[in-house]
């Protein structure tokens, strides 16, 4: 199978297309489809799950054929350590308040750097956190929970 | 003519107001900032001021984000000349030479010709639209369902067109995008559409969340994984004054690239970007010692710099006569308009008068404003080079996920920027450039809803996307520029060869 691929970013990227196309179909099946006079919910996003599906075999088709570059290194630790800030700011946030949640982005977020000292995180966190309170809180008027039962 | 008059004193009156002044004078700042700072461009910030800007009027919103757009094309400049690294990425052209004049000490006399050429340039497109913009908002006025949606197909198909590598992928991202704009609430039949039962999704998925993910998160991700290296020449900006020999060299190629911009920024789907790598090889072309370009020459500033300008104007010229956005940005500055409630389209200008006119004049003091703040500020601007990426990227991401989260008090919303800059990172690694999948994003439900309104009216027979002579014309287009770049591969290689110079300068 390997040997089939000639374009690994083609192809794999062909296969995420064809993923979405068939799964946005998929569910729009749920939806009532309507007709060309009067389209329903399922009829457009058919149209263009279907387009896209087809675009993505045309992608995976044309992989095996013309030659391409290699796919170039994906990391795992960076991606995940800076999304995984920003998805546990989201818990945190609704949870604990905007102070804890901020602290916890950067250092979350700082770990996926070039360098990472402690203390200089630590107060970098409580500086950002503080201005973040002041910028949104104070200046914009956002309704936002600062911390714990506050 | 009188009506012109007019219209220029309405958008002055609006443009002049206290109010209007100081969102100006903020959108210019924050843009020259973030054009200064590589690593944060510009549709990320717009991304992120969306939800802030929701609380002015959308005249000033307007006018504040146009100001972050073409403020970072001037800080991009300076980013360029003086660390070699492009700030925003249309000015790439300018590291060839700019950076080479700072290594010889002449930092100073390239700053001055880049925004002096820019302000030129910035003039001259914006009277552009003036000129331009009421005659296209007519002809677009009589188009119907048939008419939008084809245009609406045009554009996009642009947008492909001058997408980086390959054609299939940037048609797919543009798919992708439509269905991802078509997730939540049908506003046809209520019915709710890919919302997997979260209540948050009901009201669509947010384009601040898909901006900020796709531009913002992933960037990060991307930046991290390079190694830091940068080379600053800070010390040795002085003597800003260009010598009369430099104005004398650099008044035909401000000419020459402020009109190679002006019609790159109208045609649909070209990006200031390409503006200026035009008037680079124009300047090459035409010079004597073409030979000698890379290693200093201030025609290669003054051009491609004045092209970049130029463009950034006449490309709001479509979106504010037509609502077809034909970049990302344009995509977010429609986004801004329908939240504010405004239906983009022709009749922007007959009932948003004060909105178009106002934010037009605007430009035109924005760039005053940028020419001001630019030059004397430049120190400062400098400093802010010196700030280490690891403090800024974390500053970076608190914007991004408090910005996301305080739109709609939403948690749901800042999983969603991460969910796309994953997706973002992840295909951009593929080699499928984001800024087709914003297009198709913004422009998918209003294309589903002229296609209906199209379909309605001809008794569902489709054909009346090709009878209609505008429509098909339209299409015919479309399909011509797909198949004449499939199938004509020095067409291709051309554009190809472009961009890659243009990504690798």
């Amino acid at each position: 199978m390997p040997m089939l691929i000639k374009a690994p970013k083609d192809f794999w990227s062909g296969m995420i297309f064809v993923a979405f196309g068939v799964g946005f179909v998929a569910v729009a099946r749920e939806y009532p489809m309507g007709s060309a006079l009067e389209m329903g919910a399922a009829y457009f996003p058919t149209l263009v799950g279907g387009l896209l599906a087809i675009m993505g075999v045309v992608l995976v088709g044309s992989s095996t054929v013309k030659a391409g570059e290699a796919i170039g290194h994906i990391g795992i630790r960076i991606p995940f350590l800076v999304v995984g800030a920003l998805v546990l700011f989201g818990y945190l946030l609704d949870w604990l308040g905007l102070i804890p949640a901020i602290i916890a982005l950067i250092f979350v977020g700082s770990a996926g750097g070039h360098e990472f000292r402690f203390w200089e995180v630590l107060i970098f966190a409580l500086v950002v956190a503080a201005m973040a309170v002041g910028i949104f809180s104070f200046v914009l008027g956002v309704p936002l929970k600062l911390g714990p039962q506050l | 003519m009188t009506d012109l008059f007019q219209n220029l004193f309405l958008g002055f009156s609006v443009a002049l107001s206290l109010t209007n002044v100081f969102y100006c004078f903020i959108g210019c700042l924050l843009g020259t900032l973030i054009g200064v700072l590589p690593g944060l461009g510009p549709l990320a910030t717009v991304a992120l001021l969306l939800p802030v800007t929701f609380t002015l009027g959308p005249t000033s919103a307007l006018i504040m984000l146009a100001g972050i757009y073409y403020g970072a094309q001037y800080g991009g400049s300076t980013t360029s000349i003086l660390v070699n690294l492009p700030g925003e990425s249309s000015s790439v052209v300018t590291c060839l030479d700019g950076y080479q004049m700072a290594r010889q000490g002449r930092a100073g006399p390239a700053l001055a010709i880049a925004a002096i050429g820019s302000f030129f340039a910035g003039t001259v497109g914006v009277l552009m639209i003036v000129l331009f913009g009421p005659v296209l908002a007519g002809v677009a006025l009589k188009f119907g369902g048939a008419e939008n949606f084809s245009l609406m197909v045009l554009g996009l198909v642009m947008a492909v067109v001058t997408a980086h590598g390959s054609v299939v992928k940037a048609i797919c991202m543009t798919l992708l995008g439509i269905l991802f704009g078509l997730v939540g609430t049908d506003v046809n039949s209520g019915v709710e559409r890919y919302t997997m039962g979260i209540a948050q999704l009901y009201d669509g998925i947010s384009i601040v969340s898909v901006a900020i993910g796709l531009f913002g998160i992933a960037e990060i991700i991307a930046n991290l994984e390079l190694k830091e290296k940068r080379e600053i020449f800070t010390d040795k900006v002085k003597g800003l004054m260009p010598t009369r020999e430099d104005f004398k060299r650099s008044t035909g190629p401000i000419l020459r690239g402020t009109a190679i911009g002006s019609v790159f920024g109208l045609l649909p789907g070209t990006h200031s970007i390409i503006a200026s790598f035009a008037s680079y090889t124009v300047e090459k072309k035409l010079s004597k010692d073409s030979d000698k370009f890379g290693t200093g020459m201030i025609e290669g500033v003054a051009g491609p710099e004045s092209a970049n300008n130029a463009a950034a104007q006449t490309y709001f010229i479509p979106m504010l006569t037509l609502g077809i956005p034909t970049g990302a940005m344009m995509a977010l500055m429609l986004g801004a308009m329908m939240m504010q409630g405004i239906t983009p389209g022709p009749q922007v200008m007959t009932k948003n008068p004060d909105l178009f006119w106002g934010l037009i004049v605007s430009m035109w003091i924005g760039n005053l404003m940028l020419v001001v703040l630019n030059l004397p500020l430049i120190g400062i601007w400098i400093k802010f080079l010196t700030i280490p990426y690891r403090f800024l990227f974390p500053g970076i991401m608190m914007f991004c996920a408090v910005g996301s989260y305080a739109m709609n008090s939403s948690a749901v919303d800042v999983y969603m920027v991460g969910a796309f800059g994953l997706l973002g990172y992840v295909l951009a690694k593929l080699d499928c450039e984001p800024a087709p999948l914003l297009l198709g994003f913004v422009l998918g439900p209003m294309m589903e809803e002229n296609l209906r309104h199209a379909l309605l009216v001809s008794r569902g027979d489709p054909s009346v996307l090709i009878t209609h002579p505008i429509s098909a014309a339209f299409l015919g287009i479309s399909a011509l520029s797909i198949i004449a770049l499939i199938v004509m591969p020095r067409l291709r290689k051309q554009r190809n060869l472009m961009m890659a110079e243009a990504g690798e300068a």
